[in-house]
């Protein structure tokens, strides 16, 4: 596709800048005043015209020899020889329109002649105009080249960022799963039928975050649900330790949120909470609408003492990545702890709303 | 403590899940020959039980609240047969593998059990003690790469505290031990100071000395003190040697 004749506005510029470039020429052919302003006019504006069409084939050749990977004497060899023929015949042009003014008009009188010692300054201004149109192609096909090559970059961050979306949807935190498998492992020879329900329960939760990872936002009342499949897995496990508290407004059970947004949460304030403390501990949940904005908040208790952190707080990373790349500054997350107690807050836009621009 | 012909293997089991000691419960119960002595539910409790009923064979969880299975490693001393237990701890496998240590993995599978309870019923029978595990190198070997250590667990008799690192004046080197000074009093543990030198974040603490690690914080100034050797001045008052190599090390930290 060419760049400026497939535009009509760019083909619109494009003859305006050889207005000038007309004006140019007229001044040049009358400088030698054997050929008055008014002939040269006369014969620059339709001479223009035609090499203005001319200058805008060069993008032809430019394409073919591409300026990166064309060997230097062949480029110029090609752009010369072009500029030459197209010159000459231009030169061919001007002198018949000349001919054809001085044969028909009484007006341009010997023209011809008098045009005779203007012709290799025809020649060379035609040289000069095409060689100039070969660059300004040139410049035009890197500047396209370039826009490509952004473009491709932004569509692969934007790859990339879904992908990384799917994965993060898709965890399911090893830790949990190898544990839950002990805890049924115990329980086949102590307790039989808990150990079978521990099995249904795990298998629920399993087969719910499988089914989420197609979606791109679910109710609060399916996150709910999921986080309850999986404390009651981990209430088998932790057995009294574990305590949990939910705070959830009716009016927001229907509000869209992304899948397994909260879960790694909760599943974070077992791991690092529940499990560190000897006597166990609670899991407070608040959901409530805060200024027509979806605001929930995650307590935990935990022990400021408790052993480093043998896996990085990766979970809490994760949510504020998917909060940034799906809601950019629309939403907001914040955590940190304060005394005994480990706070997660996050507000976010209510209904299903992708990123505005 | 040996197990010698007729005398029963003495074996604690540390894991906060009560699920998770159940099924070792379960497969040790097969065992006549192994007395089940404590069940621990946390660090503490482990490092108390090991001071005060000298098991021979210990089952030890990695995760586990007050101290890691790893701490607890590093306070027990190292005559007795240890077994790691986890779930799933790519850092802490990979320690293991590279220092030939026992572990299983949850779901503990009864095959690996017995197979791992025989070795260390060879290692218990055979002459003089247990193999040692190299308990600190070990632990830094399963570290999470670029974490630095935060605290340190240390023990006196059946007494376990932690000097959380920022409350670490200097480490002094003493024989096989370090004598680690936080908050006007030293506590001995045992671990070589190179050992303890790469554990700590090099940005806050310095060797000054083939014997003295300093917490950079602490400084006051640097004095110089007969000739070609200087002393630190801690915040405190304390004086501790720096070898000329210390001095240019200190030099260019002090200088930035």
């Amino acid at each position: 596709m060419h760049p400026i004749f497939g535009h009509l506005r760019r083909l619109a510029f494009y003859l305006a800048a050889w207005i000038p470039l007309a004006a140019l020429l007229s001044y040049l052919l009358s400088i030698t005043r054997q050929i008055t302003f008014v002939e040269a006019i006369v014969l620059a504006v339709p001479l223009c015209l035609v090499y203005a069409f001319v200058c805008i084939s060069a993008w032809y050749p430019c394409r073919v020899t591409p300026i990166d990977r064309t060997p230097l004497d062949r480029l110029i060899l090609t752009h010369l020889t072009s500029s030459v023929i197209r010159a000459g015949l231009w030169v061919l042009v001007a002198w018949m329109l000349a001919w054809l003014l001085a044969t028909n008009f009484a007006e341009f009188g010997g023209l011809t002649t008098r045009l005779k010692p203007e012709l290799p300054l025809i020649f060379g201004t035609g040289v000069l105009l095409y060689i100039l149109s070969v660059f300004f192609f040139y410049v035009l096909i890197g500047l396209e080249a370039s826009r490509e090559a952004e473009a491709r970059v932004m569509q692969a961050s934007i790859l990339a960022r879904d992908a990384e979306l799917r994965a993060l949807k898709a965890q399911v935190n090893p830790h949990f799963l190898f544990n839950s498998l002990n805890s049924i492992s115990a329980l086949t020879a102590s307790d039989a039928p808990k150990a079978r329900e521990m099995c249904i329960l795990l298998g629920d939760f399993l087969r719910r975050t499988l089914g989420l990872g197609e979606k791109s936002s679910i109710s609060l009342d399916e996150e709910m649900s999921l986080i309850h499949a999986f404390l009651a897995v981990e209430k088998i496990r932790f057995g009294a330790r574990l305590r949990m508290e939910e705070h959830v407004e009716p009016d927001t059970l229907q509000l869209e949120v992304p899948p397994l947004l909260l879960q790694p949460l909760v599943e974070n304030a077992v791991a690092h909470g529940i499990a560190n403390l000897v006597e166990g501990g609670w899991i407070r949940l608040d959901a409530r609408r805060q200024d027509g904005r979806l605001a929930i908040v995650i307590e935990n208790s935990f022990d400021p003492d408790a052993p480093p952190r043998r896996r990085s707080g990766v979970g809490l990373a994760n949510v504020r990545h998917r909060l940034e790349a799906r809601y950019g500054k629309w939403a907001s997350f914040a955590a940190g702890a304060e005394g005994d107690c480990f706070r997660v807050a996050i507000t976010l836009p209510p209904g299903n709303v992708e990123m505005p621009q | 403590m040996n197990a010698q012909a007729g005398k029963k293997i003495r074996a604690v089991i540390v894991d906060d899940e009560e699920l998770a000691r159940q099924v070792l419960r379960e497969y040790l119960s097969a065992h006549p020959e192994i007395e089940l002595v404590a069940e621990c539910a946390n660090g503490f409790e482990a490092v108390k039980a090991v001071a005060e009923s000298k098991p021979d064979l210990l089952f030890l969880d990695i995760q586990m609240p007050k101290l890691d299975g790893f701490e607890v490693l590093e306070l027990i001393g190292d005559d007795l047969a240890v077994v790691f237990v986890t779930a799933y701890d790519s850092h802490a496998i990979r320690a293991f593998e590279v220092h030939a240590v026992d572990y299983l993995l949850k779901p503990i599978s009864a095959d690996r059990f017995e197979a791992a309870l025989e070795r260390a019923e060879q290692r218990l029978g055979g002459k003089g003690k247990p193999a040692a595990l190299p308990a600190t190198e070990l632990a830094a070997a399963a570290r999470p790469p670029a974490q630095y250590l935060d605290r340190i667990p240390v023990r006196d008799g059946t007494r376990v505290s932690i000097i959380p690192i920022a409350k670490l004046d200097y480490a002094e080197a003493q024989d096989d031990y370090v004598a680690l000074a936080s908050e006007g009093k030293k506590h001995l543990k045992q671990q070589t100071i190179s050992s303890l030198e790469a554990a700590l974040d090099p940005s806050r603490f310095l060797r000054v000395h083939r014997s003295y690690i300093v917490n950079l914080e602490r400084v006051s100034r640097v004095e110089p003190y007969g000739k070609d050797s200087y002393v630190a001045v801690l915040s405190n008052g304390t004086q501790i040697p720096v070898s000329r190599a210390g001095y240019s090390r200190l030099r260019a930290f002090l200088d930035r």
